[in-house]
């Protein structure tokens, strides 16, 4: 029998055993269900954060437009990769959709700052941001790429903090993504045996594992073998 | 509203799961009792795919692990947090105190940073070293059999060090250091700061044939789907279960107050029933309260009655009072010897593998009492936020920081996992004017009334935590790294942080062996009504320098012996 069910099966009690097996489960909202077909991208636990997750894809922030420039600027900070993709592969324009309405504050430093980039292309090069040449484009992010980083970020003008906000998720929405992961070569997240530092990395950064606390580390050879010690706390496994 | 109530009397009603309610519950059950468990929230099983975020990836999560929803991030294992919708809590002018709560089976065991540290014999007898306070009417050696038996039972690794006041136990051996790690052990030595295997409750090592080894995937905030962390779901709820206690679980129900007697006993708890929002009462003949050290508090308080005009267990006008947390700062730093790093996997146990325990003399000191350091840096998986100012540590080079293109993919590899931090956890002084009490003006949507929070930090812990930063930054340049923003001054209190923040609270109900000047006896139980305890933090004392989960099992074990003598000799 299953392990897992056989616990259930020992949940007892008249509420508890309604209520331990189903947890707390409300149908979720009708209209928000018919809205997103497929349970893509629902990370949501909890009936409540199911919930929520579904209702905050089921709306929309920015317009085409908007997202439009939101790619051309996130292709700009970070290039596609030959080996890797690019942002667009790695869903990061959709990341910062999601992000605007996961985090309205958000919203407004955005949507201005990018139409702050389209005024100043349409000034510079009566062009809206998304139309204008990689060289346009770059001319204006030069103005508001660099900030003065003796200067709290929050004093900067808006222009500046839009671009670091953009930089931000772009990079942040790049290297959580399954390409972006790869490309940084993150080993972990797998079931592992961590036996410590590897040698040529110790000598590199020029360090040394002391033999008197490395003794007192786990054998990974008996961590199989159940422990027991003596009555004063020494293992004896 | 019609109450309902069931005719079954249980032997033992335990309100909470986390590590006291969880304990409670193995000892009891297992001695034959028949017992009835009360969690407000619902069950929770890491092993259980729907509810499970070990080994997930950044971008399953929508917002890629971002802290909107839970406030450790979306992998975290907590249902519940500061803020929880419905359930408010109030703070007085003045006061800014947080209440972590986590609403499951296991309470905040599931994603508790597994920091299992004894407290020691000093410990227990502040009053006597510095004269503030109030001494445990314990000692350590009363405590020790069930540290002992703690170990044994849950598994913790660390190391016997023969040290005065963090004391020796039955240890797992454990994991080597990593990078990072090497590199604070020589910056700390250079200052004469000693630095020792950490104490945490993972399994290095197998320790029965029911629990899994750890496989390092340093994700012990997730909860272990093969229980190889310390929860008290998996490691005390679910096996005594397994062994044939007799225990029904009450799950997503929020006790409301113990019911008493004419002779002021109790006579159990009602609670409402979170699915049917209806009320319910719940027969018992001991009720052992275990819902964390407010919670047990504002249902004391709540427990009104005609014996207990001031709220069960308060003749004393101590419930709710002498609360304290840790006090907490922290500091991080650029390294720039782990610079360019060879990725490996070094995800290792979910924290830290190193610690530094208290090393100094008050007696030397402008402040009373001392404090760890906990040690955080590597190569850890990417999440929300990782990427942010790629590279802010140009700034060390007089490089241009900004910028965008292709150099911010090198940037990005070049500084991964070349950040340390340090975090101190240390001991306040506890203060009868720090307290809760209930807020009559609000109420949770359970109608029931809610706790407001008075709380000011002394010049005791600000000095402690000004302390803590000098020490930081003294470690830091010993290693050549760059401290990140600027050290808080006077005008931040020296960053001390918020009453609440190390989610370390205890001392509502403290024990004594005065009914005048204490809520409990040495074995957790009310003064004022025999047929209770009280197995959470509440009953501390003092908290010391440590983190109060092994001391919350021990001493639940410890109080749960005595209430099996106690139903033998028909004591209660």
């Amino acid at each position: 029998m299953d392990r897992r069910k056989s616990l259930k099966s020992i949940l007892l009690g008249g509420v508890a055993s309604g209520l331990a097996v189903h947890g707390c489960n409300p149908k979720p909202a009708e209209t928000v269900d018919e809205l997103i077909p497929a349970e893509k991208n629902i990370y949501g636990r909890t009936p409540k954060e199911k919930k929520l997750d579904k209702e905050l894809h089921a709306k929309a922030f920015f317009n085409e437009h908007e997202m439009n420039t939101i790619s051309v600027l996130c292709n700009l900070i970070l290039p596609a990769d030959e080996r890797f993709g690019s942002t667009t592969d790695a869903e990061v324009p959709d990341l910062i959709e999601f992000m605007a309405k996961d985090i309205p504050e958000l919203q407004t430093p955005l949507r201005g700052g990018l139409m702050w980039l389209d005024h100043k292309c349409n000034t510079d090069f009566n062009l809206m941001f998304k139309s204008a040449s990689e060289e346009q484009q770059k001319s204006i992010l030069d103005t508001i790429a660099y900030p003065d980083v003796a200067v709290p970020e929050k004093e900067h003008p808006l222009e500046i903090q839009f671009f670091s906000l953009m930089r931000n998720l772009t990079l942040t929405g790049y290297y959580t993504s399954k390409i972006g992961i790869e490309e940084l070569g993150y080993k972990g997240n797998m079931p592992n045996v961590w036996n410590g530092v590897p040698e040529e990395v110790l000598a590199q950064h020029n360090v040394a594992y002391d033999d008197d606390w490395l003794a007192k580390c786990v054998d990974q050879s008996k961590r199989g073998i159940i422990a027991e010690w003596d009555e004063n706390g020494n293992l004896l496994t | 509203m019609q109450i309902i109530e069931s005719s079954q009397v249980y032997d033992i009603i335990i309100v909470g799961s986390g590590a006291g309610g969880g304990m409670a519950t193995k000892i009891l059950s297992e001695a034959g009792l028949k017992v009835a468990v009360v969690e407000a929230g619902p069950f929770f099983d890491p092993a259980d795919p729907e509810q499970m975020t070990q080994m997930k990836w950044p971008y399953e999560s929508p917002r890629r692990g971002a802290n909107t929803v839970r406030p450790f991030g979306d992998f975290d294992s907590a249902y519940g947090g500061w803020e929880i919708e419905g359930e408010p809590y109030t703070n007085a002018e003045g006061s800014d105190f947080s209440w972590f709560r986590s609403r499951m089976l296991g309470g905040r065991t599931n994603h508790w940073g597994r920091i299992s540290l004894r407290f020691g014999p000093k410990d227990f007898k502040r009053k006597d070293q510095d004269g503030l306070g109030d001494n445990w009417p314990i000692g350590y050696e009363d405590v020790k059999p069930y540290y002992d038996k703690v170990d044994k039972l849950i598994g913790v690794f660390g190391t016997n060090e023969g040290l005065p006041n963090d004391p020796d136990g039955f240890f797992l051996p454990p994991p080597k250091p990593r990078l990072h790690e090497l590199f604070y052990i020589k910056g700390a030595r250079k200052s004469n700061i000693p630095v020792f295997p950490s104490r945490m409750s993972m399994l290095t090592k197998k320790i029965n044939n029911d629990r899994g080894v750890c496989f390092y995937c340093g994700q012990c905030s997730r909860a272990c789907q093969v229980y190889a962390d310390f929860s008290a779901g998996t490691c005390l709820i679910f096996p005594a279960q397994k062994n044939g206690g007799q225990i029904d679980l009450f799950v997503n129900c929020m006790v409301r107050e113990v019911t008493t007697d004419e002779e002021g006993k109790a006579t159990g708890v009602s609670y409402i029933n979170k699915e049917d929002r209806k009320e319910y009462k719940l027969k018992g003949k001991v009720v052992v309260l275990a819902a964390s050290a407010c919670s047990s508090a504002r249902i004391l308080l709540n427990s009104k009655s005609k014996q207990h005009p001031n709220g069960l267990g308060n003749s004393s006008d101590v419930v709710g009072k002498y609360l304290h947390d840790s006090t907490g700062a922290g500091r991080a730093a650029f390294v720039p010897d782990l610079m360019n790093r060879e990725i490996y996997n070094e995800d290792g146990v979910g924290g830290m593998h190193v610690y530094t325990p208290w090393w100094l003399d008050n007696k030397k000191l402008d402040f009373p009492r001392g404090y760890h350091i906990e040690i955080w840096g590597g190569m850890g998986m990417p999440s929300y936020g990782f990427g942010f100012n790629p590279n802010l540590f140009n700034q060390f080079f007089n490089l241009k920081v900004g910028g965008y293109g292709n150099s911010l993919r090198k940037d990005i590899k070049k500084y991964y996992g070349s950040v340390l931090g340090f975090s101190g956890r240390g001991e306040s002084i506890p203060q009868e004017n720090n307290y809760c009490e209930i807020d009559n003006t609000t109420v949770d949507e359970f109608g029931i009334p809610v706790l407001k929070f008075n709380y000011q930090w002394t010049d005791n812990e600000v000095k402690q935590v000004k302390h803590m930063h000098d020490t930081f930054e003294e470690i830091f340049h010993n290693i050549g790294a760059k401290p990140l923003d600027d050290k808080p001054g006077k005008e931040q209190n020296h960053g001390i942080l918020a009453p609440g923040k190390i989610i370390h609270e205890v001392g509502t109900t403290r024990m004594g062996d005065n009914n005048k000047t204490s809520v409990v006896n040495k074995y957790q139980q009310l003064h004022d009504a025999k047929n209770v305890f009280i197995v959470d933090a509440g009953p501390f004392v003092s908290q010391a320098d440590k983190n109060p989960t092994w001391t919350i099992l021990a001493l639940s074990w410890r109080t749960s012996d005595y209430i099996v003598e106690q139903l033998k000799q028909q004591n209660i």
